[in-house]
């Protein structure tokens, strides 16, 4: 009997270390970002419909804004977009687009056919500033409060349970200024 | 006849693990200015995790994000900044999961710590089986020659 004792604890121990390692592995679909509470990085980006112009993050600071990347080659961002056209009716928060490498003319004719949910969209033809955004995939949606930091980061298709559970609990009381 | 299949099972298996080291060298084709930065440029890439396709580096994944990274670190060490600098700027981007390697902090101690302790356990347990089987051969010599209980 006690032969078996010493096997059967060393069993138990390593099986509550793998339990713990497979139920606190990071999930590839909530793996927090790394940006939370810091500052969102720099960027001067080409406006997609209006590629003369630039949008830096300091032209958006002031006021709570939401970063949602996207891209015409990815299905996942077709499934959400009915979701974000809801979200653009509230009016409450502006959603800016990021075109994650992506072509212009095909990023142009999915606005036009599907209906444009974005106040503004940005063109990151290389990828840089997703890169600088610590994104893995899109769609990504980003929650950045008024002193231009990053509160909240959803990886996958934006549902409207998340947007009021995540993104609209985070405005401050008594609406915008 | 044995050694002949024996053979070929190792040739079979030699040249599947070739194709396999061939395929995974494909990816990474940037070149560096310099040898030196070649040898720091190669050795990052191997280190960091693809966020895309968790368990394998950015040298050795095709997919745009991977690439977009190698591009990179490129970048980071042609503008001169040090390897820990580049490795900081990933973590501050992607957390300390894109690295590979763990660094050594009071919650990840017990990654580093574990295996050694591990291996102490199998020492001890492999040195008491060694002297309890020793102590049996050299106390009564029939219990090794039949495997039959004592009555």
């Amino acid at each position: 009997m006690s032969r078996f004792l010493i096997p059967a604890a060393i069993f138990l121990a390593l099986a509550g270390v793998l339990y713990v390692g497979v139920v606190h592995s990071p999930n590839k679909s909530t793996m927090q970002s790394a940006l939370l509470g810091k500052t969102v990085p720099d960027f001067s980006l080409p406006v997609l419909d209006n590629p003369g112009m630039n949008l830096t993050n300091t032209q958006l600071a002031g006021r709570p804004w939401v970063l949602n990347v996207w891209g015409t080659w990815c299905a996942a961002c077709r499934d959400e977009h009915p979701v974000l056209l809801d979200i653009a009716k509230q009016n409450v928060l502006p959603l800016v687009g990021l075109d994650w490498k992506d072509e212009d003319d095909a990023a142009l004719e999915w606005l036009k056919q599907l209906g444009n949910p974005y106040s503004v969209v940005v063109a990151d033809r290389d990828g840089r500033t997703a890169i600088n955004f610590g994104v893995y995939g899109a769609p990504e949606t980003f929650f950045i409060d008024a002193d231009g930091r990053v509160q909240y980061r959803h990886v996958g298709a934006m549902t409207a349970e998340v947007w009021q559970r995540e993104f609209l609990s985070r405005l401050p009381r008594g609406g915008l200024p | 006849m044995s050694w002949r299949i024996r053979t070929a099972a190792l040739a079979v298996l030699g040249s599947v693990l070739l194709g396999i080291s061939l395929s995974s060298a494909a990816f990474d084709i940037e070149s560096m200015p310099n040898p030196e930065m070649q040898k720091r440029y190669d050795a990052l890439v191997h280190e960091l995790r693809c966020m895309q396709c968790q368990n394998q580096s950015i040298a050795d994944s095709p997919v745009g994000l991977a690439e977009d990274l190698r591009r990179d670190v490129r970048e980071q060490i042609i503008a001169g900044k040090t390897d820990a600098e580049i490795r900081e700027s990933m973590v501050a981007r992607y957390g300390n999961v894109i690295l590979f390697r763990p660094p050594f902090k009071p919650s990840t101690a017990w990654v580093w710590i574990a295996p050694f302790l591990l291996l102490l356990v199998g020492v001890l347990v492999a040195v008491r089986i060694v002297r309890q089987r020793a102590s049996m051969v050299a106390g009564d010599e029939s219990v090794v020659e039949t495997d039959e209980p004592a009555r």
